[in-house]
């Protein structure tokens, strides 16, 4: 699902957030990536999900080189990426039901099936009584939740969650982490961002270790 | 493998699913209109601010249209003149009437000459007396002091300014003439006035329309600076830059139509202001002059221009601020 062979991301200014980073995450996996703040997880999911691009090395998507891909193509790979952000992104001048629809009228649904598919969302995720509410009523964990439906309505092959339990409670973190776990089981590749060390060691998935930019350990396939 | 194969499927029939998706033209009108009634929806909230400037659009747009119009007017005032280089040819008065009549026959003869018109001195009087507004001043006359006149189109090939006026002179050389004159010059003079103020209006309706362009694309610009955020967050979960130029756009497009409607409203309000004074004055003269605005056509121009620049305008500001707004 993602390849990274040999990437390096080196930011104006020259500070080199990844140097030579190489792993392979199989299709329908699973994994963490881990490290100290600053250590490049941030970067390695922006690399991914095209929001940075990639200095040197050669980066795949579901088999698709896109290290060097065109920005006007962009959007389409993204359509295909659900992201999950620490700070939710929601847009807060509209409902619960609109955010989540937004990736479904981006994609271009007709309005019959965007309502059955939100609906079906937000169903899964226990959120389908507040959906006429603007998300600025809703609780932290509510919110997280609401990002979370907004990633998995278009149903995306990828899953990529970028702390997303950084500013939850242990129980609310243990809840969301098995939601991802929910979405691994029906074929979804997910690979989550986090510092919480204790809650990873509790799930068995592989780990991607990042340290000062460089892969330190892992236990998925070294490519 | 059974699942391998089963996940094969699902994905063929997704990606044949898209495709249509993509292709109906009903979904595409479907989403172009949500967008439009969503750009319309999203003025009426600033309602306030909204018709600020599309006032100030209006009053753009209304200066050029009204003077156009004024202009228009004006043209149609210097009468049902046919385009033609017609001269008069005025007999002296000894010339008696059988005369008269036989040198309308022979200058029918010649070639430069296309259709000859005799004038009896009685039929100029009664034409003056209805149309000139100086009836009573006749009155006062013992005698009819109106010449005999021959009213002359020149011939298709002798109709050009050079071949009419040489046409002209081989008339004054006629021992009956007392005077031949192209009446083409005051229709000539006044033709060429106003096309300098056409020019002028030209020049003016361009600085407008600039004038127009920039204050609908500073709106725009405003809009997008106040949806960064929205902006950001769609293009992160795929949007393309067409998709999020689209509400832009259709912004742009009702300012114009709104600023459009407003300057026809300007208008026509100032030319029913005008038109009873008008066609008093027109009266004072005998004329039954008076102001035409055509509100339909005007409406159709205005509101076609109007949003022709309020999507030349958006599409100035989107191009100058979207791509500046990307992810990170």
């Amino acid at each position: 699902m993602i390849r990274f062979t040999n990437i390096s991301k080196r930011y104006p200014g020259g500070y080199e957030a990844l140097s030579n980073i190489s792993f392979h995450m199989e299709k329908g996996a699973m994994a963490f990536l881990t490290g100290h703040s600053g250590a490049g997880k941030s970067t390695l999911l922006k690399l991914v999900a095209l929001i940075e691009r990639t200095t040197r090395g050669q980066l795949f998507l579901d088999g698709q080189n896109v290290s060097a891909i065109s920005k006007r193509r962009i959007p389409y790979i993204r359509r295909k990426i659900g992201f999950i952000f620490q700070e939710h992104h929601l847009l807060f001048d509209r409902t619960v039901f609109d955010n989540v629809a937004l990736p479904l009228i981006i994609a271009g649904y007709r309005y019959q099936d965007i309502g059955r598919r939100v609906r079906a969302a937000l169903d899964k995720l226990g959120l389908l009584s507040k959906e006429r509410l603007y998300p600025i009523t809703l609780s932290g964990g509510e919110q997280q939740r609401v990002g979370i439906a907004r990633a998995v309505v278009n149903k995306p092959m990828l899953l990529l969650a970028d702390e997303p339990t950084g500013n939850l409670d242990p129980e609310l973190s243990r809840e969301i982490m098995a939601l991802f776990s929910l979405f691994n089981d029906v074929g979804v590749s997910v690979l989550v961002a986090s510092h919480d060390i204790p809650l990873i060691q509790e799930l068995n998935y592989p780990v991607l270790s990042l340290e000062h930019g460089r892969l330190a350990s892992s236990n998925v396939d070294a490519a | 493998m059974k699942r391998v194969r089963k996940n094969k499927r699902t994905e063929q029939h997704h990606r044949g699913e898209q495709l249509r998706r993509l292709l109906s033209p009903r979904t595409f009108l479907q989403r172009h209109a949500q967008v439009a009634l969503d750009s319309l929806g999203r003025l009426y909230r600033n309602r306030i601010s909204s018709l600020m400037t599309a006032t100030v659009i209006a009053i753009a747009m209304a200066m050029p249209a009204g003077l156009y119009l004024l202009l228009d007017n004006l043209g149609r005032l210097s009468g049902s003149w046919d385009g033609q280089a017609s001269m008069s040819v005025f007999l002296k008065n000894s010339v008696p009437a059988s005369t008269a009549e036989k040198l309308a026959k022979s200058v029918r003869q010649w070639p430069e000459v296309g259709s000859v018109q005799l004038v009896t001195p009685e039929q100029a009087l009664e034409e003056f007396t209805e149309r000139s507004g100086f009836a009573d001043v006749l009155d006062v006359l013992d005698e009819n002091p109106l010449p005999a006149v021959l009213i002359v189109l020149p011939a298709d090939d002798y109709s050009n300014p050079a071949a009419a006026s040489t046409l002209r002179d081989r008339f004054s050389r006629l021992p009956e003439t007392e005077l031949a004159q192209l009446d083409l010059q005051w229709v000539q003079r006044l033709s060429a006035i106003l096309e300098i103020a056409r020019r002028g209006i030209l020049v003016i309706s361009s600085l407008l329309a600039l004038a127009v362009l920039l204050v609908i694309g500073n709106t725009i610009r405003l809009e997008i600076q106040n949806r960064r955020e929205e902006i950001l967050v769609t293009k992160l979960i795929g949007a393309t830059n067409g998709f999020v130029r689209r509400p832009f756009l259709y912004s742009g497009i009702w300012y114009g139509i709104l600023g459009a409607i407003i300057a026809w409203l300007l208008v026509e309000s100032g030319f029913w202001l005008l038109s009873e004074p008008v066609s008093r004055l027109a009266g004072l003269y005998q004329s039954d002059f008076h102001l035409e605005t055509l509100p339909l056509v005007l409406l159709w121009v205005l509101v076609m221009g109007g949003m022709c620049l309020g999507l030349l305008g958006s599409w100035l500001a989107v191009g100058r601020h979207l791509d500046a707004i990307e992810p990170t």
